[in-house]
């Protein structure tokens, strides 16, 4: 194939694809480059990817502010975001893949109808029933809050996944004398490893990334999220950038070596949730 | 009652199976949903959500009296003031969000295929350039949020020196509404591209090389080959994403509330995030804030409704 294109044409893609790859990569290298540049050299007229180099701003941001509490606070609540979100999401999608139960389909639509909710309808009911609970500046609330938006998402989405895998293997295990929980835990949830990984990506991103309901629940510096947090470093005037880039940075590295690690498996995924759904 | 039993005998896995999340859901779905719909018929805010106003007395106690100014029924007055622009900026929203969600969409979608297509042959570097590309998803959407307010800023922030060192007047981006809300759309295309590729990509896979043969030997020129095969072949995918990723779009909150912030006076607001500063800032007003929400959603269920029909017209079973 790749012998039948002729140079301009090979030029003209290859000169396409690096653009694109350009404006992907651009702000991304902007901000780790500004990252290293003094305070007062962040914002300069001349275009420098370099100038004069230092860690100052790492050193500061980690000393002087409450980043490393946000970035404790930020992986508590994604943690256990995950956990539970995986845990919820596994079983409903088992059992919508595999049992045909009076309520199924109504549960399927109410999933996907979910989808559709805005942040704005619930979040006023839901802080009212956090208040109630007592639970308005905590981790905690931040938690529930995620699993509802991350749950019916994933529910469908392992769904698909479990759809792919053959249902003989079931009916063999009911032969062994496995009941419907063993059979669930034993044989299918390891066959469905990649699966879960999407999951487990997708629910602790979602809580990793989320914005308004942190914003909304919380109120006090050591409880912020990271999502939360940042915003200060950049109120209307006086904005200190040279706090926000490099906690940009610290924030994407983690979150971007796990997800380029974890994108075969999410497209796979996300494919088999998207055609078979 | 036997027949409620048997039912009970046979499905009782399976709806413990599913007990969690519908308890979950219906704790903080359901019920928030209903409630949400209820406030919106009622004028709750801030300053009369109290039943009872409680001041303390000498002796250390409390006495308690009905509030005077209590929420209370009031119809369909928030719909009437928001819907006749007597609170809020309700068709300016409205406006801003269609804008936002057309434009997000469409250049999600095109050059998310573009790529897509591009990389759908056989090249040299590909699985590098497909990594290099998925880089902004793999960036939380509020860092992507913030990188690019950074990039726009308006004194010498990177746009702006690059239109200095052309000999161009810098552009105040946050001072003007189309301006500014075109920042923040170029942020979100930046940031969904990446998805749009990927699935169209799996959809371009997932379609056999020999029907484009077939057509290869029937003669057909490669944009015959795209509109016949291509298109028709990932159109399954493309239904899905694309309703998806309206409604995402539709509700997407950080991108708006970081990048522009409403900038400038709450002119580039969509409703989404003019719902959320009615709720939470100033005199919160929480029933206002609803009714936006059920507006937003009607709108959305309008919309997947007809999306639907119109799928379903061209004989696709979805």
């Amino acid at each position: 194939m790749a012998s039948r294109r002729s140079v301009p044409q090979s030029l003209l893609l290859h000169g396409t694809l690096l653009l694109a790859t350009l404006i992907a990569l651009l702000p991304v290298l902007w901000v780790l480059a500004s990252s290293f540049k003094p305070a007062s050299r962040i914002l300069s007229s001349e275009i420098r990817f370099v100038d004069q180099p230092t860690l100052d701003n790492y050193t500061r941001l980690l000393t002087e502010t409450d980043f490393p509490r946000w970035l404790l606070n930020s992986v508590i609540v994604a943690v256990f975001t995950m956990v539970f979100g995986v845990f919820m999401s596994a079983s409903a999608g088992y059992a919508m893949s595999r049992f045909n139960f009076p309520g199924r389909r109504g549960l399927m639509w109410t999933f996907l109808v979910t989808q559709m909710f805005p942040v704005a309808i619930l979040i006023v009911p839901i802080y009212t029933i956090m208040s109630a609970l007592g639970l308005i500046n905590t981790l905690t609330s931040l938690v529930i809050a995620y699993c509802t938006v991350a749950v019916p998402f994933c529910a469908w989405m392992l769904k698909g996944y479990f759809d792919t895998i053959p249902r003989d293997l079931d009916e063999a295990a009911a032969l062994d004398g496995l009941g419907p929980f063993a059979t669930f835990w034993r044989v299918i949830l390891p066959l469905a490893r990649p699966g879960l990984a999407v999951t487990m990506f997708y629910t602790f991103l979602t809580a990793w990334g989320e914005v308004a309901y942190a914003t909304a629940f919380l109120q006090t510096d050591n409880k912020f999220t990271l999502g939360y947090g940042l915003q200060t470093f950049v109120p209307q005037f006086n904005k200190q950038w040279e706090y926000l880039t490099p906690a940009a940075i610290l924030i994407t590295i983690p979150a971007a070596l796990v997800f380029l690690f974890a994108q075969r498996h999410l497209v796979g995924g996300l494919a088999a949730g998207a055609t078979k759904g | 009652m036997t027949r409620l039993r048997q039912s009970f005998a046979r499905h009782w896995y399976a709806w413990a199976m599913v007990v969690p999340v519908t308890v979950v859901l219906g704790v903080l779905v359901l019920y928030p949903l209903l409630r949400g719909i209820w406030l919106t018929f009622t004028n709750l805010n801030e300053s009369n959500q109290r039943a009872e106003i409680c001041t303390k007395t000498l002796g250390g106690g409390e006495t308690c009296e009905p509030n005077p100014d209590a929420w209370s029924y009031v119809g369909l007055d928030n719909y009437l003031d928001i819907l006749s622009g007597a609170k809020g900026e309700f068709w300016l929203w409205f406006t801003n969000t269609i804008v936002w969600t057309a434009s997000c969409v469409l250049l999600h979608f095109g050059i998310g295929l573009g790529l897509a297509v591009l990389l759908n042959r056989q090249l040299r570097f590909r699985g590098l350039y497909r990594v290099l590309l998925i880089v902004p998803w793999a960036i939380p959407s509020f860092v992507s949020a913030f990188s690019w307010k950074f990039l726009f800023n308006e004194s010498n922030g990177l746009v702006n020196a690059v239109l200095k060192t052309l000999g161009l007047d810098p552009v105040e981006w946050f001072a003007e509404r189309w301006t500014s809300l075109s920042t923040a759309i170029i942020a979100n295309v930046w940031m969904g591209v990446p998805f749009m590729m990927v699935a169209l990509l799996g959809g371009l896979q997932s379609i056999s090389d020999d029907l484009y043969e077939a057509a290869e030997i029937d003669g057909a020129n490669p944009w015959q080959r795209f509109r016949n095969i291509t298109l028709p072949g990932l159109r399954p995918v493309s239904m899905t994403v694309i309703l998806l990723g309206t409604i995402w779009t539709f509700n997407m909150f950080p991108v708006i509330f970081l990048v522009t912030d409403g900038q400038p006076a709450g002119q580039t607001e969509i409703l989404v995030t003019g719902a959320f500063k009615a709720a939470f800032e100033g005199i919160r007003n929480y029933s206002l804030a609803a009714t936006y929400g059920v507006l937003i959603l009607s709108m959305l269920i309008v919309f997947a409704a007809a999306y639907r029909r119109v799928l379903r017209n061209q004989g696709e079973v979805w």
